[in-house]
């Protein structure tokens, strides 16, 4: 069964998600990656919400638009038709760089869900269950088909600053395709398949 | 000298928007294998729908087009500043086109470029040889997978790895295991024995540019690179480290002559959207692989 998912997206909902369920995703969501990240925690949150005037704006529209919304690490390849940018590749990029910051924004926005790939620690992981938010992980690569599932860019920010990969493109978002490898009941697929390859690397390589 | 700008862009896009096919059928045997249904059969699938349409769409396959490699065999007599010339401009207009993704980063300022080029950006090596064609073998290598790259020192104590062959059996296990599947695997390993620290890791990536199933000449690099491809996928690790049978595609090794005081192992690791094509330039006549 698929699970269907839209933003804004409740406590129960995320609940009801386990390790191994297949979602697809439907509203507006955020790219936000390394310089984005790092961005919202000294800009917002390290200042107690309390932005310097010249980000306020971004500010209060990621409050609005984060409150059970979605965080996603993609760096996209996009291209602009008569003034108006579409999507042409957009797969995940690695999410374990944005571990040192992803709890406290989980936190302070109440985010549901992050997408990205490869996992996330502990700390996420302490996040999603303290907070019920979850990690989807959506295909490494495929970023043809979820930039498919890109319906509309509404808007970027950041963009002269941060560069097209780094930038918050906001974008609406129509069945994309994930898998929850991390749940808000403390399970990760990560840990598992780590803890498990482990035990056999240790004994191919006997240490 | 003919101004190959326009070839360069070509080369640029097929590699960008059309899979090699050993690596497209490597990826439709390796969906086979897995279990029905399964996370990792998904995780294939996807991989598989994704390769088609972005070849139908002329589209880049990953979005991380990487950094541009571009190895170029040249005969005596041409010019290897103009073609590096036309490369970078090839980049540029690919760029614009959105076959590539503005990548070029500036390490202090972090600011991007916006049109991939920049200091040793891309790369671009250049032979000479004695053939009387130009080929030019172009890499796009993706960061999440040049991230879980490594390189070894032997001895290795914590590995119990030795100078040997069995000791770089052991560093190469370790690299994919601690891999898992941020590489984006099913990936390729390249392996490097040998070198300086520098030389090393440019030899592993060569190494990528080798046909999948190609063994190395010597018996018992051959025997090592059939024996890591094995192991690795015992560990379970599979398609996006959903866990799986399919954790890499294939492993390849060469050697390098090295100092007696160092014995360097260096891994590269290249992801299911291995992307590497070649060109070949005869008289007037342009060919693609
Ligand atoms: S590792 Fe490869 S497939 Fe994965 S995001 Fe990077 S370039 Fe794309």
């Amino acid at each position: 069964m698929i699970h269907k998912l839209t933003v804004p997206i409740s406590d129960e909902a995320i609940s009801a998600l386990h390790v191994g369920d297949q979602v697809e995703l439907s509203g507006v969501i955020f790219t936000a990656r390394d310089a984005a990240h790092k961005y919202m925690v000294e800009e917002f949150i390290k200042t107690g919400g309390n932005p310097p005037q010249s980000e306020e704006s971004l500010y209060e529209l990621l409050k609005e638009k984060l409150d059970g919304g979605v965080i996603y690490h993609c760096g996209p390849v996009v291209a602009k038709d008569d003034g108006q940018w579409r999507f042409v590749a957009a797969g995940p990029t690695t999410s374990i760089r944005e571990e040192v910051y992803q709890d406290l924004v989980i936190e302070h926005f109440n985010l549901k869900a992050v997408i990205g790939k490869g996992g996330m620690g502990p700390r996420t992981l302490a996040a999603c269950g303290t907070f019920k938010a979850v990690y989807l992980h959506a295909v490494g690569g495929a970023g043809t088909l979820i930039a498919e599932r890109v319906q509309e860019v509404e808007d970027v920010h950041k963009l002269a600053e941060f560069g097209v990969p780094e930038a918050f493109w906001q974008i609406r978002v129509e069945g994309f395709p994930a898998v929850v490898t991390m749940d808000s009941h403390g399970q990760s697929i990560h840990a598992e398949v780590a803890a498990k390859s482990e035990a056999k690397f240790r004994e191919l390589v006997g240490v | 000298m003919q101004d190959l700008t326009n070839a360069f862009v070509e080369l640029i896009r097929r590699t960008s928007t059309d899979l090699p096919g050993d690596m497209e059928l490597a990826l439709r045997d390796a969906r086979e294998y897995e279990a029905p249904g399964s996370a990792a059969q998904g995780a294939l699938d996807t991989m598989l729908v994704n390769q088609e349409m972005s070849r139908r769409l002329s589209r880049p396959i990953c979005q991380d087009t990487g950094t541009p490699i571009f190895e170029v065999h040249y005969p005596v007599g041409w010019s290897t500043r103009a073609l590096a010339a036309q490369i970078k401009q090839a980049v540029v207009i690919a760029t614009e086109k959105a076959y590539l993704r503005p990548n070029a980063v500036d390490s202090i300022s972090g600011a991007n470029s916006g049109d991939n080029t920049g200091t040793e950006f891309p790369t671009i090596h250049f032979h000479e040889w004695d053939e009387d064609v130009v080929q030019v073998d172009l890499m796009l290598k993706g960061g999440g997978c040049e991230n879980v790259g490594a390189q070894y020192s032997l001895p290795n104590a914590p590995l119990k790895a030795g100078r040997d062959l069995e000791g770089v059996r052991k560093v190469v296990l370790d690299a994919v295991q601690r891999a898992q599947g941020q590489g984006c695997a099913p990936g390729v390993l390249g392996v490097a024995i040998g070198g300086d620290r520098g030389a090393s890791y440019a030899f592993s990536k060569q190494q990528l540019f080798r046909p999948l199933g190609d063994r190395n000449d010597d018996p018992e690099l051959a025997a090592l690179e059939e024996t890591i491809k094995e192991q690795a996928n015992e560990l379970g690790i599979g398609p996006m480290g959903f866990g799986g049978k399919t954790t890499v595609l294939d492993v390849q090794i060469d050697s390098l002559h090295r100092l007696p005081a160092s014995f360097f192992v260096s891994v590269s690791y290249m992801c299911w959207a291995n992307r590497r094509r070649s060109m070949i330039v005869r008289g007037e006549e342009v060919t693609y692989q």
